[in-house]
């Protein structure tokens, strides 16, 4: 019963969403008060709705209802109650539900905290948000039901995917989600200025938070991902350009190209048809990615749908979300008035390049992801396009940004000063060559990588540099008394570019560093046997079988040693789930500064009376995270920015004060 | 119940798992290059996975081809022909660079050339339109206004 009740919920909001789409559009067209108030109830409605729907899904989940096809397919009543719930998203079906449930969420959010948005905008974005959700809905009535019943019901269900069963992917999704689908409020809100033809401060300034929140989710979906791969794949591997990992990287591109580029709309008043642009170009680029992974184009461990139906449904609604839109914009952008003029050597000039090199590092990786499907169609042959094409291609790219990220915020506004700013880091540049120097040295020269130095160098340089930034903005040398005290009164969002910017210096050491240098040793090892691996001595001390939950796992027990004295214990895991029976590797990591020392357990070899261990020492990993963390944190602090929150008078106040004045 | 799920661990125990020591070569150097030209050796049946990082049992034997040919004494070139004139391109994680790649090659710098261009243009617009446009003397009327919106300020 509680299934159908979630049925016949989305169905209803199916309808709601179907008047909200249209009804508010054509009130505003005709300036009807009442027709566009139905925005906000609408909204309000299809959000209960499908709440209702996703909780009637998670009930089935939670009470193991097996008569509910979903649950039987994906679900067991083994399975710890973090993954009950997991599951409901770890599917085809669930995960879709999840993406709308998400959508709804935003679009009652603009209900819940836009008053003060110009009533125009405010409905045409609702109509827009409500477009999207009835294709949405559309295609999970119509294809993809999460409801489905089963007769008659099984007695026990399936099983979750072993390698979802997992912390780290039980919130991966979610966090993904609120990502892209977080970036349909600033896709909403540019079809709505377009259709107003007005793009000004007011407009960017609500679309910044929402843009920069669905970024800070984004990006911790994808490390969450990452961190995934890292202590779950077995080697260490932590990015793999994996088509499923670059349709989630290349709405983060553009999303990051969108945030600099509407600080520009909202500080100066130009740039305004580019970041319209790069707001539809940011949610086509999620909607990409939902149907790259959805439609089961690339099959690959993430894809759960191999279904053309489906694949066909949402390439149409691909096709008509971004070619709507392209035309619209086509058809509106022209007309846009250019805003503030700014010299190319300007803090806009540089946001500008800032985005030149983000969105060809987006193109490029759209690239890299569809060619072999291109090639494919067009009968060029069978074409793998792996890691090291993107690694050739797309760092180059990224590496000038990252030199650029220290100049760009010291520059002025409209008009700026490049030989006085790089005067100001010159002795930023001399410690980064001296760092990147003496890296390469440490390594022996060429006997590493030729990279490693200037990886090191464009760190030191970017981190360096932020933080002369910082203590200039805060007049650290100038007077270093009141230091403090402008430190507190530095706007929140100055701390997050900060924290940001830092963040990627900090993340650019791990990535050469874990690229470089990771050691490896991998070998049968006898109980007793010693390993050294990374000036770490690895002895085998015993394996066990020790059940879990719902899997048996060969548990392995190493004791560290470190010159000689045994320091830790370590206990990898090779598990065997019951439902769905599938070996699964769980890594035992030692974290520190200077890099993670990774053990896993293999098979065991009966020749030589021995077990296959894998031995790893992977340098500056946990930068990785730390560097990903700081650009959360940056992105959270600026989010709180007291101009983001108090929100910036509307043009209905500044036209009443015009008035009074 | 036990017995059951022992045998079950057991077949899938004997599964490969990536590299795998028995069919690693005794002479690093030689082995290090077999683990260089396996980066770039793709996994046919997995997606987007090199054969050193799977575990499918074409790519143990395709590491295995690999280091039989090292031991035969073929160069990484002749190695990696050897696999290509098999399994064709497809076989390369890094796209050869020819006619029908050109695109996925060049395609990147092409754009971002293209970009700047953009951008050039963008500026040059502007100077120009910032200089040819006439600056036109305020009408009798807009004086008018003018100056009774000084007025009202300055009061």
């Amino acid at each position: 019963m509680i299934a159908e009740i979630g049925h016949f919920a989305l169905i209803l909001a199916l309808c709601v969403a179907m008047v909200q789409a249209v009804v508010p559009l054509m009130g505003a067209r005709r300036g009807q008060a009442s027709w566009m108030a139905v925005a906000e109830p609408a909204s309000a409605l299809q959000f209960l709705f499908i709440a209702v729907a996703f909780a009637a899904l998670t009930n089935a989940y939670v009470t193991s209802d097996f008569s509910v096809m979903n649950v039987a397919q994906n679900s067991h009543t083994e399975k710890p109650m973090l993954y009950k719930v997991a599951g409901v998203w770890g599917n085809h079906e669930g995960s879709l539900l999840l993406w709308i449930t998400i959508l709804a969420l935003f679009g009652f959010a603009v209900t819940l905290f836009g008053r003060n948005l110009p009533i125009g905008l405010k409905c045409r974005a609702l109509a827009v948000q409500a477009m999207i959700a009835v294709g949405f809905l559309l295609f999970i009535l119509l294809t993809s039901n999460p409801f489905a019943r089963l007769e008659p019901p099984p007695l026990d269900g399936s099983g979750l995917n072993p390698m979802l069963q997992d912390p780290g992917l039980a919130f991966h999704p979610p966090f993904l989600y609120l990502g892209y689908v977080g970036f349909s409020m600033a896709f909403s809100f540019a079809i709505a200025a377009l259709l107003e033809g007005r793009v000004d401060a007011a407009w960017a300034r609500w679309v910044r938070p929402w843009t920069l929140a669905a970024w800070v989710f984004l990006t911790g979906g994808i490390i969450l991902g990452s961190w995934w791969a890292y202590y779950t794949l077995g080697w260490g591997g932590w990015w793999f350009w994996d088509p499923v990992e670059n349709a989630s990287f290349m709405p983060w591109l553009a999303g990051t190209a969108l945030l600099h580029s509407a600080i520009v709309v909202e500080k100066r008043d130009a740039l305004k048809s580019w970041t319209i642009l790069l707001a539809i170009v940011a949610f086509g680029f999620s909607l990409l990615g939902t149907f790259l992974v959805r439609s089961g184009v690339l099959t690959s461990v993430h894809a759960f749908a191999t279904d053309p139906a489906r694949g066909v449904f949402i390439l149409l609604l691909l096709v008509l979300a971004v070619g709507g839109s392209f035309m619209l914009y086509a058809m509106r952008a022209p007309a846009m008035k250019m805003g503030g003029l700014f010299a190319p050597l300007s803090r806009e000039g540089s946001l500008l390049l800032n985005n030149v090199l983000l969105s060809t590092g987006a193109a490029t990786v759209l690239l890299g992801t569809l060619y072999p499907l291109i090639a494919d169609a067009l009968n060029l042959g069978k074409v793998t396009v792996g890691p090291p094409f993107f690694n050739s291609v797309f760092l180059p790219l990224m590496a000038p940004m990252a030199a650029m990220m220290a100049v760009g915020p010291m520059m002025a506004w409209k008009r700026g000063d490049l030989a006085g700013v790089l005067g100001r880091l010159k002795f930023v540049a001399a410690i980064a060559l001296g760092a990147g120097l003496l890296v390469w040295f440490l390594q022996g020269g060429s006997a590493g990588p030729w990279w490693t130095g200037a990886g090191f160098a464009l760190a030191v340089w970017l981190g360096l540099g932020t933080l002369v930034d910082l203590a200039e903005r805060i007049g650290l040398i100038d007077a270093p008394a009141e230091a403090l005290g402008r430190a507190a009164r530095l706007p929140r969002s100055t701390w997050g570019m900060v924290l940001a910017h830092f963040g990627v210096a900090v993340f650019i050491i791990g990535l050469t560093a874990s690229a470089a240098w990771t050691e490896e040793r991998i070998q049968t090892q006898k109980i007793g046997e010693t390993v050294m691996v990374g000036g770490y001595g690895v002895t085998l001390k015993a394996v066990n079988d020790v059940p879990g939950p719902n899997y048996m796992a060969h548990r392995a027990t190493f004791e560290i040693s470190r010159n000689g004295k045994v320091i830790d214990v370590m206990e990898p895991e090779k598990r065997v789930y019951r439902q769905p029976p599938r070996p699964i590797t769980t890594a035992a990591i030692r974290s520190g500064i200077i890099g993670d020392l990774y053990v896993v357990i293999g098979d065991p070899d009966p020749a030589k009376d021995g077990h296959v261990t894998r031995l790893y020492f992977n340098p500056c990993i946990p930068w990785l995270w730390a560097g990903a963390g700081l650009l959360i944190l940056g992105g959270t602090i600026s989010l709180l920015d007291r101009r983001h929150r108090v929100g910036a008078p509307t043009r209905a106040h500044a036209r009443g004060r015009r008035a009074r004045a | 119940m036990k017995w059951i799920l022992g045998v079950l661990m057991m077949a899938l125990a004997t599964s490969a798992f990536a590299v795998n020591p028995d069919e690693m070569l005794k002479d690093p150097a030689q082995e290090h290059r077999a683990r260089e030209l396996g980066k770039d050796l793709r996994c046919l049946v997995c997606q987007n996975q090199s054969i050193d990082d799977s575990d499918a049992d074409l790519a143990k034997d395709l590491r295995v081809i690999v280091r039989e040919r090292i031991m035969a004494g073929d160069s990484d070139d002749q190695v990696r022909k050897f696999v290509v004139d098999r399994y064709g391109d497809y076989v390369l994680l890094t796209p050869p660079f020819k006619g029908t790649t050109l695109v996925l090659w060049v395609g990147p710098f092409v754009l971002f050339a293209g970009a700047l261009a953009v951008v050039f243009g963008f500026y040059r617009r502007r100077r120009a339109g910032d200089a040819a446009a006439p600056v036109t003397p305020l009408s009798a009327e807009e004086k008018r206004r003018l100056e009774k919106l000084l007025k009202e300020q300055g009061q």
